[in-house]
């Protein structure tokens, strides 16, 4: 992860910076916010309720934001790039409906997944088309195609659910050496996505069009192109997200993902990721998620109020953001 | 905090050794969402009888009713052991997978005020308000005797796929049929997705659309609020009869001043009292989830489990109006 | 280029033609829609969106955006509705000072944290979303300010009328609306938030004070949020934690949007917010009468939004070709 780690600040031209020592680096980092974050969490959690500190409940509990977790991973790299895309839980509900009402309708199994993850990488496309294409602000694009999306798939599967074959139900229960599928499969994301952004051109391009797009573009970065591709992989990515949860669920029904946007904008925010691009780690996005589902799962079981849940969320964002921007703003002077 | 829950737990061994009828059992009650009145007083039946018998009693719900928010509860409470879950499901399937895991920790799943149908097989069994084959019959009832069996009435339900309203509307379909009706037409069913904004629209627009409409049928809370509201300000309330299903403290107003003669429901209250007494008796063996076995519920008197494992609290809706609203307090 | 020419190439006049069309399409199905009670219910569907529409232009404007106005709507109804319940001795007229007087507190809580910490508005906003929508929760214990503790003459405010037949509760609005178009269009202040909004970084050497500018902007769309408070109370009769102001804040931004004014900061018109508020208004009262499914209707807002935006970017484009060629 050290390229990554180093590049953005290289980047903003501030290689001038005086020398700093190793553990200087390391500490004040947003990173180690969340690390710290997690660590207090569990401890709360476990004085909360002495149900709380069982391995396997916390990894079970996990699976229950997973499929969010994943699709947040490489939201963190479409912000990181400067972009936003606030319409792949809407993504998930209709390329599963989609899925879902192919499948019911007696399409063989594996034609039914490809028109789902073709869907999702359509409905990338199109939030691509809109941003890139007619240069719209991607905030309000993607506020837009998640009403839209969200909409379509009320009207193609309307108020009812559809129901799953049972071999496909349970992919969460499937444990892959002691561990929940989806939950290996969130790793094994994070370890792919963090390679990529941290170690290949690639990543380092996303960066310099993050910290300045016209330099970027100046520099040879086909800035456009990059764009494009993340897009198609939060289309995808999202696909992938609405099927696994679908197993989950056992059932597909419109409202599949509700209010997720939310959950990933907030893993993105309190892993470091700055909102206006440039700056965040995969490791930061994948340690948050550990961190909402410790508070979210702690709270739960210690039968507390949702609406604490709620203030809590609230509250963790905005020291989150304010920590955030004072590191990096100290990292920069 | 690891004292006090020493404490508990030695207390809980002499009591387990000294008498075991005593061990109070864990009930929790899961709701559609918080903030809904509704559960206010279903909630206070549990208390008020986990105050009297052996249990514990709690209640969570999740900040929005969608249909997967009450998973991550479901999973606390076998986390935390409870001896008997009690919910009103938001959703007929989505919950499948969780209360079978439930149930392999010896769980007792009752459904309460509302049945996941279609996946009965994944509860132990079903409490619901009172018989919802009857619904239909007495609502359409409860319209002509307020039109006097003449003229166009239209229906403003909940969401299009609500289970329960599903139900009751094919039942008024039937009721309407009976030659005492002959003078009735049922012009439109509209959805107001129990939202305010909404139900007030497709209120409108039902008035809009059918001038000379004589009575609306609400069967779900929101709903007959918003129509009564409607008919309220628009100054109709002698045109258009709006009738329903509604919680007496939401329909007080609508009921003194005129604007909505008489209205139905059920009592919340008696749920919760009647689940309570059946967890407790289910796990001290003194009742049986079998169809057909009885049980005895104080100020409720015999109750009998109906096939599918259904039980009512009561075995026709109460109809509030004028003289009787001030006597209940939900 | 001559007046009518000007006129027609306003965004307003875009927005105008559509509702025209719209209605008659729409009267074409169903011709009780064009009747004065039609008016009446499309009216009825708007005042708690054009006022809270107001206060977010103004951010918007100034190149930020509020997405907490359904909480702050919901945390200041409620605890009016608690003041109402929990005192009822107190003038039901104090309610407005009460409710505006929170959100106004709630506005510069967001205004604060965007300023002094230099934090991004949508995630501060997105925070304190979370955060009052949570506090509505506590305060309230979760439990609903039932009908019959909102006072008669507040709920007689949606329904009573001065006016040949419209409601007090939508002069109101407009009375917002005016105002806002006067403050906006004829005040120091009003006209130093466009000037920050179309150019951040010269605003400060031309002597705008950004953070009392941006402070205010937030301050006013918590006033505005909490005076839709109090009106929820009246129009709809009761206070929930959950229900009440939740996803308000879609509804309004699209409105906003949909009335040209501009994410990027600048650019924005009273008028055309307005149009864009009635625009939405017109569609929601349309389609329960022309029996299209509530299903559809989310899909509709989505891609009204969509199209919003892409006359938006032509018209730009256009008034830039024309600009140039002015020029030229």
């Amino acid at each position: 992860m050290s390229a990554a780690e180093t590049t953005p600040q290289r980047i903003a031209g501030r290689g001038a910076a005086p020398q700093r020592s190793l553990w200087h680096v390391i500490l004040v980092r947003p990173e180690t916010m969340t690390l710290v974050l997690l660590v207090l969490a569990v401890i709360l959690a476990s004085q909360l309720s002495p149900f709380f500190l069982d391995i396997s409940y916390i990894l079970r509990s996990f699976t229950l934001s997973a499929e969010f977790a994943i699709v947040a991973l490489v939201l963190t790299m479409v912000i990181i790039a400067g972009e936003i895309d606030l319409s792949p839980a809407a993504n998930m509900a209709l390329s599963t409906c989609l899925f879902a009402w192919a499948q019911a309708s007696g399409v063989p199994m594996p034609i039914a997944i490809a028109i789902g993850l073709v869907a999702g990488l359509a409905m990338g496309a199109l939030n691509a088309f809109m941003v890139i294409g007619l240069q719209l602000p991607s905030i309000i694009v993607t506020i837009g195609t998640l009403t839209l999306y969200r909409g379509l798939a009320q009207i193609i599967a309307g108020d009812k659910s559809i129901r799953m074959p049972e071999w496909f139900i349970g992919i969460d229960k499937v444990l892959v050496f002691g561990v929940p599928a989806t939950v290996a499969i969130f790793v094994v994301v994070s370890l792919v996505l963090g390679l990529i952004l941290a170690g290949t051109i690639f990543g380092r391009q996303i960066y310099q069009i993050g910290t300045n797009e016209v330099a970027a573009r100046y520099a040879g970065i086909r800035t456009r192109r990059i764009k494009l591709i993340l897009f198609l992989l939060m289309g995808l990515a999202a696909a992938i997200a609405g099927m696994l949860t679908a197993s989950r669920l056992g059932s597909v029904r419109y409202d599949l993902g509700l209010g997720g946007e939310l959950q990933m904008v907030l893993m993105a925010m309190l892993g470091g990721t700055y909102i206006f691009g440039g700056r965040g780690t995969i490791l930061g996005t994948f340690l948050a998620a550990w961190l909402l589902v410790v508070v979210s799962t702690g709270m739960t079981v210690a039968n507390l109020l949702p609406a604490i849940q709620l203030t809590v969320l609230g509250v963790l964002l905005i020291v989150a953001i304010i920590a955030t921007n004072l590191i990096y703003s100290r990292a920069q002077r | 905090m690891l004292k006090k829950s020493l404490i508990a737990m030695a207390a809980g061994l002499a009591l387990s050794t000294a008498a075991l009828a005593q061990d109070k059992i864990d009930i929790v009650f899961i709701g559609k969402n918080t903030g809904n009145p509704y559960f206010d007083s279903l909630t206070k039946g549990f208390v008020e009888a986990c105050q009297k018998i052996a249990c514990n009693f709690e209640f969570v719900a999740p900040a929005t009713a969608e249909a997967t928010s009450q998973i991550p509860f479901i999973e606390a409470q076998i986390q935390r052991g409870v001896d008997v879950i009690a919910i009103s499901p938001n959703s007929p399937d989505a919950l499948n997978q969780v209360f079978d895991a439930a149930r392999a920790k010896g769980i007792i799943v009752m459904t309460v005020n509302g049945d996941i149908t279609g996946n009965e097989a994944h509860r132990d069994l079903t409490i619901l308000p009172t018989d919802f084959t009857k619904v239909g019959a007495d609502q359409i009832e409860m319209v002509g005797s307020l039109i006097g069996y003449e003229g166009e009435i239209a229906i403003l339900s909940a969401t299009t796929e609500a289970p329960d309203q599903n139900f009751w509307i094919k039942g008024m379909n039937e009721a309407i049929k009976d030659p005492k009706y002959a003078k009735m037409k049922l012009v439109a069913t509209v959805y107001g997705d129990d939202q305010p904004e909404k139900s007030t629209s497709e209120m409108e627009a039902l008035m809009a659309n059918f001038p000379d409409l004589k009575g609306v049928i609400a069967p779900t809370t929101v709903g007959i609020a918003a129509a009564a509201q409607v008919v309220q300000s628009r100054g109709v309330a002698d045109k258009v009869k709006v009738t329903g299903l509604g919680l007496p403290s939401e329909m007080r107003d609508f009921v003194k001043d005129g604007t909505v003669a008489a209205f139905q429901l059920w009592s919340p209250y008696n749920e919760g009292w009647l689940a309570a007494h059946l967890a407790v008796d289910l796990k001290a063996g003194k009742a049986k989830n079998e169809v057909g076995s009885t049980f005895e519920v104080p100020n409720l008197g015999t109750i009998t489990i109906n096939a599918g494992n259904s039980i009512n609290t009561q075995s026709a809706l109460t109809t509030f109006n004028a003289e009787n609203i001030d006597q209940f307090d939900f | 280029m001559n007046a009518l020419g000007r006129i027609l190439a306003r965004r307003e006049t875009g927005i105008a033609v559509m509702i025209v069309l719209f209605a008659l399409a729409v009267s074409l199905y169903k011709p009780q829609f064009l009747t004065l009670n039609s008016l009446r219910v499309i009216l009825l569907l708007t005042p708690l969106v054009m006022i809270a529409a107001m206060g977010q232009m103004l951010v918007l404007v100034a190149r930020h955006v509020d997405l907490s106005i359904g909480s702050m709507l919901g945390l200041s109804a409620m605890l009016t509705g608690m003041m109402f319940r929990d005192l009822p001795e107190i003038p039901w007229g104090l309610g407005f000072a009460v409710s505006i007087g929170i959100g106004t507190l709630l506005g510069l809580v967001n205004g604060a944290l965007v300023t002094f910490f230099r934090l991004p508005s949508i995630i501060v906003t997105l925070g304190t979303l979370n955060l009052y929508r949570g506090l509505t929760f506590i305060v309230s214990n979760a439990r609903q300010v039932d009908r019959q503790f909102i006072p008669a003459d507040l709920k007689g405010m949606s329904q009573t009328s001065p006016l040949l037949g419209i409601p007090w509760i939508i002069f109101m609005a407009f009375a917002v609306a005016l105002l806002t178009y006067w403050f906006a269009m004829h005040t120091r202040v009003g006209r130093q938030i466009f000037a920050l909004g179309s150019n951040p970084i010269a605003a400060p050497l031309r002597g705008v004070k950004v953070t009392q500018v941006t402070l205010l902007v937030f301050a006013i769309s918590g006033a505005l949020s909490g005076l839709a408070g109090i009106m929820y109370a009246s129009r709809w009769g009761f206070v929930n934690p959950s229900n009440t102001g939740f996803g308000f804040e879609f509804q309004v931004i699209a409105a906003v949007v949909i009335g040209g004014v501009s994410i990027n900061g600048g650019v924005g018109s009273v008028l055309g917010v307005m149009l864009g508020v009635l625009l939405m208004g017109c569609v929601a009262a349309a389609l329960p009468l022309l029996g299209i499914p509530g299903t559809a209707q989310s899909a509709i807002y989505g891609a009204v939004i969509l199209v919003a935006l892409l006359i938006d970017r032509s018209v730009r484009r256009q008034g830039i070709a024309r600009f140039k060629a002015a020029r030229a």
